[in-house]
């Protein structure tokens, strides 16, 4: 862009003026549309990149595996996109152009509403649509009879200067205002829950309790002004776990109608209420929901030292591996004794619910099927330090190996314990001995509160009724004027479509079909040679 | 009829809804051949005509051959499609019925892509007299022809009962309605699609009648412009105004369907089944992608610089990610989706 240095500059903008060019610009329709593009493409990371809020496992996982990536996509904020601050600038921004596009229409609209339809234009045959015919009778009673059979239409109706002009589908406006005001509805229903909600889970052993405060949860997300006191002081003990596995055909060790029984109180002091809570069908207590979510063994696993005294005992959460659930799980035995003094112990090693094993090379312990008929357990045995005095918070599924050495028995080999339900192996260099004792079932439940649910369901259901009254909504004018003309009276219906897209041929044909006189023997059927009509009446469409 | 029996069948039915596909395929190629032949359809009203007792005969005497039998192409296309339509219906059916216990047939892939194509057709079928369709009918069986095979040679799955978090009333309600939306977002890109291809056509054919003028051009060259100017298939396309009201009309039923199955009937089931309403899982992140491009479709059809050719390729840009959402997400991020049990 090169012009003459002399040539005329516009003066720059005052600040007045550029802030409202850029109040124009937000709020423009062209605006909106690339903030729409912009939020879909910025969706998209979200669901490459795991999610720390959807699956913070698969997110460790990956920031494991991409030692390099991680530092860049953390300073991205890839690992939680939709709190990330691009992405939350992109709605912000969104919903800024919405509200100044939605409040002046608003007013645009209030106004309108109580607006006479607008007077008939001067040349009836100019608009979109338009016919024309004539007629002996007179032109009062044809604009009468318009004026009559527009009514019935439910068109807003007002006679001028001989001509009738008619409006309808003012609601068509207030559904598109209902659906953008909607819209803001469910994005507070959902800051509310993102802001006041939670969401925890834990895994709970048949027979075991769970009270509701933070301690007992094994994991705990909660908005940022959310009050661990406004925790609702319920608990419950799941008493029993139901399920069953499919056990031939096709989908032979599928599980299939589990549910755990649960008895739980409101409050402490409350009384005890018994439930069955499965999936699709959780439990709500007050404004907290508790859903199943899977499920699981877990081996009752005794440690003895040497002078057969205890030092471990209980049932292990062990983690399904797969459908057969082969499961992962530690043990560790912090007050191990040893002859010559004291040690920590750990195992490490897989359950299997059906035990079996297959010889050879590349064979090994399995699990033929996922219900407990035949379980077993295989650990492998670890002494040393298991480095809990360290003070760093440790996963209790895994084993810190770097203090730990394996067991070996004494021809040097490393010890493996493959326990079948009731035995117990002694361990060498006088370790004691380990017994798998029995199984429990265990459930992962989910516990979350979110505020605001509500909010946002009506919200978008709101939404939906005012998407349906715009887009199917027509608004249209139609005009009717009727003239003497040479002794006879020529009618004109003419007709504005103004929704994005609608047809009014048909209606208009309709209507001055019947506008023309009732009893006309000798006058052809509907749409005689006098009729003439203009608009883009097109041969692929008839509506 | 045992379940077993009914699984036999329903593969059956799907082998001989193919086979009538394929031959209305052949008889809608048929049609569309007849068509090269005749001319451009006249009577674009645009003066004032006199609008006659009937419809206007279009005036085509010296090819009134053609003509005809593009007429019984036609028809017999429609006959075709309307008896492979049910035989697929029996195939949907009697897909259900094989399950023990009995179940909805939209469990998994290969179910929903069946159902989702039968919706397309039926739709289709619905239209075809309020929409003069017959230029859809190639379009649609090709379409519907190929992704059979490709259901039945890839996504084909065994009748298996549905596992516990599918067992909902909110299977019913949220699967039905995203398949009626999946269905008519699809048959509105097609239209679509052939509006931005019949567009490109009309500016060809405008850009060379402009170089026409200049100067004449070889023999060949000018052979070939004139074939294109008469074009068989494309000239038989109703106006880029009509094409796109249709395109519009479709989209406009599909998309309160999808706000629906995504935004509603979606989040109310997660709720009971997996304790969230809406938890960024990568197929609720693409059923939302889908749900912003749709309403930036509907936004770009009111905003000047942004009506017509921009618009229809949003709207292609919606069912890219609308059938991303469905192949893609089970395919490519299987197990990182709570939704990857809806694959094979």
């Amino acid at each position: 862009m090169s012009g003459p240095a002399t040539g005329y500059e516009p003066p720059p903008l005052r600040p007045g003026e550029l802030a409202r060019w850029t109040w124009r610009q937000l709020t423009s329709m062209r605006t909106a549309l690339i903030l729409l593009f912009m939020l879909a493409l910025a969706s998209i990371p979200g669901s490459v990149v795991p999610q720390e809020a959807v699956d913070s496992l698969r997110a460790s996982q990956w920031r494991d595996k991409h030692p390099q990536l991680t530092p860049v996509y953390e300073k991205l904020g890839l690992f939680s996109v939709y709190n990330s601050i691009w992405f939350s600038a992109i709605y912000i921004l969104l919903m800024i152009s919405l509200v100044g596009c939605i409040v002046p229409r608003l007013l645009v609209y209030w106004r309108g509403l109580r607006r006479r339809p607008p007077a008939a234009p001067r040349h009836l045959s100019r608009m979109p649509q338009s016919r024309s015919f004539e007629t002996d009778e007179d032109a009062d009673a044809v604009v009468e009879r318009a004026r009559t059979l527009l009514r019935k239409r439910r068109f807003r109706v007002e006679v001028r200067n001989g001509a009738v002009s008619s409006e309808r589908g003012y609601l068509r406006e207030a559904g598109n205002l209902v659906f953008h005001l909607s819209v803001l509805i469910v994005l507070v229903g959902f800051a509310l829950g993102g802001l006041w909600g939670f969401k925890g889970g834990v895994i709970v052993v048949t027979k075991d309790s769970f009270a509701n405060t933070l301690s007992q949860y094994d994991d705990f997300r909660a908005g940022a002004l959310f009050d661990p006191a406004n925790l609702d002081p319920f608990e419950f003990t799941v008493n029993d776990f139901d399920v069953t596995f499919i056990r031939e055909g096709r989908e032979a060790g599928m599980a299939h109608k589990f549910a755990a029984d649960l008895t739980y109180r409101t409050a402490p002091s409350a009384p005890e209420r018994a439930r069955k809570i499965s999936v699709n069908h959780p439990l709500t207590l007050g404004g907290t929901d508790v859903f199943l979510i899977s499920h699981g063994y877990a081996p009752h696993i005794t440690v003895r030292n040497a002078d057969r005294s205890i030092a471990y005992s209980g049932p292990v959460v062990f983690l399904p591996e797969d459908s057969t659930f082969r499961s992962f799980g530690v043990v560790k035995v912090p007050d191990a004794r040893q002859r010559n003094g004291s040690t920590q112990i750990g195992l490490e090693g897989e359950f299997y619910p059906t035990y079996a094993f297959i010889k050879g090379k590349n064979g090994g312990p399995f699990s033929a099927f996922p219900d407990a008929k035949n379980p077993a357990i295989s650990m492998i045995v670890y002494k040393g330090d298991l480095g809990l005095d360290a003070g760093a918070p440790q996963s209790v599924y895994a084993l810190q190996k770097k203090g730990l050495q394996r067991v070996t028995s004494a021809d040097g080999k490393p010890v493996r314990l493959d326990l079948a339900l009731g035995r117990s192996a002694t361990l060498p260099d006088g370790l004691g001995s380990v017994t798998f004792d029995g199984v429990s079932r265990y459930v992962k439940l989910q516990v979350s509160h979110t505020p605001g649910q509500k909010v946002a369901l009506a919200g978008v259901v709101l939404a939906l009724v005012g998407l349906l009254g715009s887009l199917f909504i027509r608004p249209r004018r139609i005009w009717v004027r009727a003239r003497r003309e040479g002794g006879r009276t020529l009618v004109e219906v003419a007709g504005l479509d103004r929704s994005a897209g609608g047809d009014l041929s048909a209606e208009i044909d309709d209507l001055a079909a019947a506008l023309r006189p009732p009893t006309s023997p000798t006058a052809p059927p509907a749409g005689s040679a006098q009729l003439s009509s203009t608009g883009s009446t097109t041969s692929g469409e008839s509506s | 009829m045992t379940h077993e029996q009914f699984e036999v069948l329903s593969n059956q039915a799907v082998a001989a809804c193919a086979v009538v596909y394929f031959l209305a395929v052949l008889a809608n190629f048929a049609q569309w051949a007849a068509g090269r032949k005749v001319a451009e359809v006249p009577a674009q009203v645009e003066q004032p005509v006199s609008v006659g007792g009937g419809s206007v005969a279009p005036t085509e005497a010296p090819v009134a051959d053609e003509s005809d039998r593009m007429e019984l192409f036609s028809r017999v296309g429609v006959a075709l499609t309307v008896v492979a339509a049910f035989l697929q219906f029996v195939a949907v059916v009697s897909r259900g019925l094989a399950s023990d216990p009995v179940r909805v047939p939209w469990g998994n892939m290969y179910e929903f892509t069946l159902i989702g194509t039968w919706v397309v057709v039926v739709g289709y079928l619905l239209l075809y007299r309020r929409y003069s369709l017959s230029w859809l009918s190639p379009v649609v069986t090709s379409f519907v022809l190929v992704t059979l095979m490709i259901d039945v040679l890839v996504l084909y799955t065994p009748v298996v009962p549905l596992r516990d978090a599918l067992q909902s009333p909110w299977l019913v309600i949220h699967v039905i309605a995203a398949i009626i939306a999946t269905g008519a977002f699809t048959l509105g890109g097609m239209c679509s699609a052939l509006y931005l291809v019949k567009e490109r056509w009309q500016r060809r054919q405008q850009a060379e009648r402009e170089s026409g003028q200049e100067g004449p051009g070889s023999g060949q060259e000018a052979g070939a412009a004139t074939a294109r100017r008469s074009g068989g298939y494309l000239a038989r396309l109703p106006e880029l105004a009509v094409l796109d009201r249709i395109a519009y009309r479709t989209h406009a039923f599909a998309f309160p369907i999808w706000t629906f199955a995504a935004l509603i009937a979606g989040p109310i089931w997660a709720h009971y089944a997996w304790g969230r309403y809406w938890g960024w899982d990568p197929k609720e992140v693409w059923a939302f992608i889908t749900w912003v491009v749709y309403a930036a479709y509907l936004h770009a059809r009111a905003t000047s610089g942004w009506k017509g050719r921009s618009a229809a390729v949003v709207a292609l840009v919606g069912l890219a990610t609308l059938w991303f959402n469905f192949v893609g997400i089970n395919f490519f991020f299987g197990s990182g989706s709570m939704h990857s049990y809806a694959g094979k």
